[in-house]
């Protein structure tokens, strides 16, 4: 039997002879294979045998995210505010800009108009084209009535350089305030309490089901797909809500596509996973950092460490994705206090063998 | 009555000879001074009832293990030939609270082949109360726990929103050394710490009934989680 070394050389011998004859779709897929397999005979670090993402002309992009700002009146809260024109200026201030801006829902912590012109007002500022998502702080005061009038449509697709993009409202629960006769309000901070025992489970719902599955039907297999959703479109933590409850139903509408990537919010953290062919991201938070559900923990996410309490913008942050030519995405958390950290389509495509994102240090500080 | 009960009331009586003799010691150090003779040292059982005085044994004096072994015994029998005999065989009828809460009720009863229960005051009843005055605090401490106002928090930010269900507030941990007061802090002295920085609003009272809430509703979402002082 051959050596590691031998086996190793001879992959890279063979990787190197097949890129020179390769289009750039099947180069990504060859370096993945061979790097793949060299890591599993375990002979090689990643980080000496990696496909560099060449960007295709025309092709990649960037975009960027802002979520999950909860703002109350800048009169009674300023923290808030405080955080999401920081984030505001992170994404004003990079060179080059983004293709857009993407806010991921929770723009307002109860719903309210003021809450929600106030938000509106303050994302105005920002140079990029800003693509709206609904979360269940801004919904369920008034189902959506006053985000609707600023922002327009709360499910709706669009493409970009070659991608398809679509939006969705997953935070659509069964009604249990008509019963007990509980006002907008009441309804509001029961949606808004995220350790409600009375809550009801996330749901896209079949009306968006169906919507969804007229606007993929026709879209092309090999046409790159990005859902955003503001609960994650798997089942994780159903007590939080770090759930939604027919994510497998949509799931099954993306199986199709070669390329398929969810992007949530919702979770104010950093979380990881990979279904099938589908990779999922959340988002950070520009308000506050939850902590990791108890159980239900994605084997691919690698944990972010727990918040200091003492700085108030540790554990927070915004982001930016990078859209290959192949459509699969690179996320960069940019958190605030603390280092950039990116969770690459490497590590997802190779189920984590490669480029495998460091663990924080000071674990327990 | 098995070697255990005898060897649990022996502990008892001697401990409450050892407070009476110096109680009395302490009372009799003037009459002691004078001529009248000093009298012999009574104890009393730990039921607050049976009295006895040990011959011979003065003030200050200290009784050899054997000799106190043989009073605590004698107390008693004494105890038990006056009342403790009846309240003994009313006390054994009753099943610990243990085997009730097992089982979900009072009637239940040991299985015949089982060792006789072991005697105890409690009953299920008793149980049912003291859980129920339990909750009470901690269903008073996961309203304030979860109302912004509720802490006297001033910009609408509630403990919930951080730690749902009570997590990363890791009670079992404390004390602790927190690294950014330089101080040892406890559980209490966090729930002042959030409520006067996040919350913005101003630190209870350490005796204060919403601060004894909070931390009873904290604590009870970690029950039974092993402790674990000085971690984190």
């Amino acid at each position: 039997m051959k050596d590691r070394y031998q086996q190793y050389i001879e992959k890279r011998d063979e990787y190197f002879q097949r890129i020179q004859r390769l289009n750039r779709r099947d180069f990504m897929r060859a370096s993945g294979v061979a790097a793949a397999g060299a890591a599993i005979s375990g002979a090689l670090s990643p980080h000496s045998f990696q496909p560099v993402d060449v960007e295709a002309a025309g092709q990649s992009f960037r975009f960027a995210y802002i979520s999950d700002s909860h703002l109350y009146e800048k009169a009674l809260n300023e923290r808030f505010v405080r955080s999401i024109l920081k984030a505001v200026d992170d994404v004003n201030a990079l060179d080059p800009q983004p293709d857009f801006v993407f806010y991921g829902g929770d723009l307002a912590q109860l719903g309210q108009p003021k809450e929600l012109e106030e938000g509106s007002q303050i994302l105005k500022a920002i140079k990029a084209p800003v693509r709206m998502m609904v979360g269940e702080h801004d919904w369920y005061l008034d189902m959506g009535e006053a985000w609707r009038k600023h922002f327009g449509k709360d499910t709706y697709s669009f493409d970009h350089k070659g991608v398809h993009f679509v939006v969705l409202n997953s935070v659509i629960v069964e009604d249990y305030w008509t019963g007990p006769k509980m006002t907008p309000m009441e309804r509001m901070l029961a949606m808004a309490q995220l350790d409600n025992p009375n809550g009801r489970p996330f749901t896209v719902g079949d009306a968006q089901r169906d919507w969804l599955k007229n606007d993929l039907a026709n879209v092309a297999v090999d046409t790159p797909v990005i859902v955003f959703s503001h609960s994650p479109l798997y089942k994780m933590y159903k007590k939080w809500n770090f759930w939604t409850d027919d994510a497998e139903q949509v799931q099954a509408l993306l199986a199709k596509f070669k390329t398929a990537t969810v992007i949530h919010g919702h979770t104010h953290q950093m979380l990881t996973n990979k279904i099938g062919n589908i990779h999922f991201h959340g988002m950070l938070s520009t308000a506050w950092p939850w902590p990791y559900a108890p159980q239900g923990l994605p084997k691919l996410t690698v944990r972010m460490n727990r918040a200091d309490p003492f700085d108030e913008f540790d554990g927070c942050g915004d982001g930016t994705v990078d859209v290959a030519a192949t459509g699969r995405v690179d996320k960069n958390f940019n958190f605030w206090s603390r280092n950039p950290l990116k969770v690459s389509a490497a590590y997802l495509d190779s189920d984590g063998l490669l480029s495998k994102p460091p663990r924080e240090s000071d674990i327990n500080y | 009555m098995s070697r255990m009960n005898n060897r649990i009331l022996f502990v008892i009586a001697a401990s409450s000879l050892a407070v009476g003799a110096s109680r009395v010691s302490a009372s009799d150090g003037t009459a002691a001074a004078g001529s009248t003779p000093v009298p012999d040292v009574s104890v009393t059982l730990c039921d607050g009832e049976t009295v006895m005085s040990v011959p011979g044994l003065k003030p200050g004096e200290v009784l050899p293990p054997e000799r106190a072994k043989d009073v605590a015994a004698q107390m008693l029998q004494a105890w038990r030939r006056t009342q403790g005999e009846a309240r003994w065989a009313s006390w054994a009828r009753h099943v610990p609270f243990e085997t009730a809460a097992r089982s979900g009720g009072v009637a239940a009863q040991p299985p015949a082949a089982q060792a006789p229960a072991q005697p105890t005051k409690f009953t299920a009843r008793d149980l049912q109360l003291w859980q129920r005055e339990e909750k009470k605090w901690i269903d008073e401490g996961y309203k304030a726990y979860h109302n912004a106002k509720a802490l006297g928090g001033t910009i609408g930010i509630s403990c919930d929103m951080c730690h749902p269900d009570g997590s990363n507030t890791h009670p079992e941990t404390y004390p602790k050394f927190q690294s950014q007061t330089k101080k040892v802090a406890l559980l209490r002295d966090m729930i002042n710490w959030c409520i006067e920085n996040p919350l913005k609003g101003k630190p209870l009272a350490e005796n204060d009934p919403v601060l004894r809430s909070v931390e009873a509703y904290i604590l009870s979402t970690r029950k039974g989680t092993p402790l674990e002082p000085g971690k984190h």
